[in-house]
C-alpha cells in the first residue's frame, strides 16, 4: 500500500511538472499531450468504479464519453448560431460557458447510463458486456444517421468554450482546468471507495448472494455505481470535445470504449491512480512507437496480450506488488 | 412499396443472415465449448477474405480462392489458439475481451503491413456472374443465391458433423462437463484446437464469400464480428440453433428494416423527415431487437441458465 501510495504521488507530480516544463520550453504540443492524457484518465476513472470497483465489465463506455462530446458540441453550434435548443417547456439556449456544459454532460450522461444500467444490469456475465456494447452500436448508428448535428461529418465548434476568469485557448490554462477536475474526481472516487456505497460495491463484485444476505439491494447499488461511472466518463467526454474543439461519431465507436478499458487495464484494474498511469502509459506510446512505425498498433496489442498474460495487475501491480487494500 | 421489391429484399436479408450464421456458429460453437468470447473472430474473417483475394488473383481460380480462405483461417485459428487463446480459458471474461482485443490490433496492423491499406477486390467467377429469373418474374443476382445455399449446405453440415459424428459427440460433451470428458480420456486439448480451427475456418469461408461481393479491406471483420455477436446472444450463447434462428432474424430485421422503415415513415411525415428518422431507427433496428430481447429474456432464445 505504502508503495501504491508513493506511485501515485509521484504520478501526480509528474501531470504538474511535465506541462509546467513544457510550458517553459515553450512546446504546446507537449501541453496538448498532456492534456489529452489527462482527459482520457479521467474517461478511465469513470470506467473504473464501474469495472474495477463493482465488477461491471462495461463494453459501451463509449456512450457517455459520446453523450458528453455532444452535450458540448450540440450547446456550443447553438450558442453560434444563435438559435436556442427548445423554447418548450422553457427557454433553453445554446452556450459556451465550461460550468453550464459540465452540468449539461455530466446530467445526460448520467441519464443515459442509468437508463442503459437498468436495462443492462438485468443480464450478467457475457451477455452483460454484450448488450452494453450493443447500446455503443445503437448510440453510434444513431449519431451517423441522424443529420440535425453533421452526421457522419461530425460538429466542429469554432472557439474553445470560456471559463470566467482564464483564457482557456492557452494550452497551460485549459490543461490546469482538465487536471483540477481530474484530481477532485480522484479525490472523491478515494473517498467513494471507503465509504460504505463503495465498500458494499466491492463486496457485492467479490460475493453477490452474502451482499444480498445482509439486505443491501445488489441492482440498486450497481445501477447506481453505473450511472455516477458513465457521468463521469461524460465529463471527460465534454472536455475531450472542447480539446479537440470537434465532435464526431468515432466518440461512440467501440474502439473507443475498447480503449478506455485499455486505460483501465494497462495501468491496473480497481486501483485508484490504474487508469491515469494507463492514459499516460497509452499516449506515451501513441507519442513514441507511432513516430518509430506506422504500424505501432502491433506492439500496443503486444504489449496489452503480455499484460494480460503475464501481469495481472497491469502496471501499478508490476511496480507494487500484489495489492491488499483496494477492497 | 411492389411485391417483387418486397420479395427481393427478403432474399436479400436472407442470404445476409446466412452469412452471419457462418460467423455466429464459430463464436458460439468456440463460447459453448471453451467459454471464451473471442474478439478476434472478425480478424480470421479478414483472413479469410485476403487468403482468398489473393489465391485467386494469383491462380485466377476462384474456388482455389475459397479453399485458400478455409486453409488460412483454419491455421491461423490454430496458431492463435495454441499460442494465445489456450493461456485465456481459465480466467475471466475481461481478460479474455482485453486479449482478443489485442489480437485484433496485431492482426489488423499486421495486415495493413502485408497487404497495403489499399482494398483489394476479388471477382464473382463468370459461372455464378450475372443473375437469374426467379418463379414471379423476379431478377435475382446468381452469386448471391448461390451463397444462400451454400450457407444452408454448410449449415446442415454442421448439424450433422454436431449431430451424429465422434467429434460432434466430444464437442457436446464437452459442452456440458469438461472435466468429466477430460477424464474419460478424451484429449481435451487437441479438441479445443479443433473446434477452434474450425470456428475459424467457418469465419474465413464466410470473408471469401462476402469479398466477392465487397471490397477485401483491413477492419472489414470488426462489423460483421458485433453483428456476429448480436446474433448469438439473441440466439442463446452456446447454442447453434439459436446462432441460425438469430442469424436469420438479424439478416431479416437489419435488410427489411432500411427499406420498409422510411416507407412506414413516410405515411405520415415529410419525405426528408421520414428518410432521416426511418434510416436512423433501421440503422439501430437489431441492437434495438436486443436490447427488447434481453430484458425479457435475459438469456436469448435458446440459451440456457
Amino acid at each position: 500500500m505504502q508503495r501504491e501510495t508513493l506511485i501515485n504521488i509521484i504520478v501526480l507530480a509528474l501531470l504538474v511538472l511535465f506541462p509546467l516544463w513544457a510550458w517553459q520550453a515553450d512546446e504546446p504540443f507537449m501541453i496538448t499531450l498532456a492534456t489529452r492524457a489527462v482527459i482520457l484518465a479521467l474517461a478511465g476513472v469513470g470506467l473504473n468504479l464501474a469495472l474495477g470497483l463493482g465488477g461491471m465489465v462495461s463494453f459501451g463506455h463509449a456512450v457517455f464519453f459520446g453523450v458528453g462530446g455532444y452535450a458540448m458540441g450540440i450547446l456550443a453550434s447553438h450558442a453560434q448560431s444563435y438559435e436556442p435548443i427548445f423554447e418548450w417547456p422553457f427557454l433553453f439556449e445554446g452556450s459556451k460557458f465550461m460550468p453550464l456544459i459540465w452540468l449539461v454532460a455530466i446530467l445526460s450522461s448520467g441519464l443515459a447510463a442509468l437508463a442503459i444500467g437498468a436495462l443492462s444490469l438485468r443480464t450478467s456475465g457475457v451477455y452483460f458486456i454484450m448488450i452494453t456494447l450493443a447500446f455503443g452500436q445503437m448510440f453510434f448508428y444513431f449519431t451517423i444517421s441522424w443529420p440535425a448535428y453533421g452526421g457522419e461529418d461530425g460538429l466542429s465548434v469554432y472557439v474553445r468554450n470560456g471559463f470566467p476568469g482564464l483564457n482557456t485557448l492557452d494550452p497551460i490554462q485549459f490543461y490546469g482546468i482538465c487536471l483540477a477536475i481530474l484530481a477532485i474526481v480522484l479525490f472523491a472516487m478515494s473517498r467513494l471507495a471507503r465509504s460504505s456505497f463503495g465498500l458494499a460495491l466491492s463486496a457485492a463484485r467479490q460475493n453477490e448472494e452474502r451482499v444480498q444476505a445482509v439486505g443491501i439491494g445488489v441492482f440498486r447499488l450497481r445501477l447506481m455505481a453505473f450511472t455516477i461511472s458513465g457521468a463521469i466518463t461524460g465529463l471527460a467526454g465534454a472536455l475531450f470535445a472542447d480539446l479537440n474543439r470537434f465532435v464526431s461519431p468515432v466518440m461512440f465507436s467501440w474502439q473507443t470504449s475498447g480503449e478506455i478499458m485499455i486505460f483501465v487495464i494497462l495501468g491496473g484494474v480497481g486501483r485508484l491512480y490504474g487508469p491515469v498511469i494507463g492514459a499516460v502509459l497509452f499516449i506515451v506510446l501513441e507519442h513514441e512507437l507511432g513516430g518509430l512505425s506506422e504500424y505501432w498498433h502491433i506492439y500496443l496489442g503486444a504489449l496489452l496480450l503480455g499484460v494480460v498474460l503475464f501481469a495481472r495487475g497491469g502496471l501499478i501491480g508490476v511496480l507494487a506488488g500484489r495489492e491488499v487494500a483496494h477492497d | 412499396m411492389s411485391l417483387l421489391l418486397f420479395i427481393e429484399q427478403v432474399l436479400n436479408g436472407l442470404q445476409f443472415g446466412v452469412m452471419l450464421f457462418l460467423m455466429a456458429a464459430g463464436l458460439t460453437l468456440i463460447f459453448g465449448v471453451m467459454g471464451l468470447i473471442n474478439l478476434a473472430h472478425g480478424s480470421l474473417y479478414m483472413i479469410g477474405a485476403f487468403a482468398a483475394a489473393a489465391v485467386s488473383a494469383a491462380t485466377g481460380s476462384f474456388l482455389l480462392g475459397l479453399a485458400a480462405s478455409l486453409a488460412a483461417a483454419a491455421a491461423a485459428g490454430a496458431l492463435i489458439e495454441v499460442v494465445v487463446i489456450r493461456r485465456l480459458y481459465d480466467k475471466d471474461h475481461l481478460d479474455q475481451v482485453l486479449a482478443t482485443f489485442a489480437l485484433i490490433l496485431i492482426f489488423s496492423e499486421g495486415t495493413r503491413w502485408v497487404f497495403g491499406s489499399f482494398p483489394l477486390y476479388l471477382d464473382v467467377p463468370s459461372y455464378l456472374a450475372g443473375s437469374v429469373t426467379l418463379p414471379g418474374g423476379i431478377e435475382y443476382p446468381l452469386y448471391r443465391l448461390a451463397i444462400i445455399a451454400i450457407g444452408l449446405l454448410v449449415a446442415a453440415g454442421l448439424f450433422a458433423l454436431i449431430a451424429w459424428t465422434r467429434i460432434g459427440i466430444q464437442i457436446r460433451a464437452g459442452e456440458s462437463d469438461r472435466e468429466m470428458i477430460a477424464v474419460l480420456g478424451v484429449n481435451i486439448s487437441a479438441l479445443y484446437t479443433i473446434v477452434f480451427a474450425l470456428g475459424a475456418a467457418l469465419a474465413g469461408f464466410a470473408g471469401a464469400l462476402i469479398g466477392a461481393i465487397q471490397s477485401v479491406q483491413v477492419g472489414m471483420g470488426e462489423p460483421v464480428l458485433i453483428l456476429a455477436f448480436v446474433v448469438i446472444v439473441i440466439g442463446g450463447i452456446g447454442s447453434i440453433k439459436g446462432a441460425l434462428v438469430g442469424a436469420i432474424l438479424v439478416g431479416l430485421t437489419d435488410t427489411l428494416g432500411r427499406t420498409l422503415l422510411p416507407v412506414a415513415f413516410d405515411t405520415f411525415m415529410t419525405a426528408s423527415a421520414a428518410n432521416a428518422v426511418g434510416s436512423a431507427l433501421a440503422s439501430m433496428s437489431i441492437y434495438i431487437l436486443m436490447a427488447v430481447l434481453l430484458v425479457f429474456k435475459p438469456t436469448g432464445l435458446f440459451g440456457s441458465a
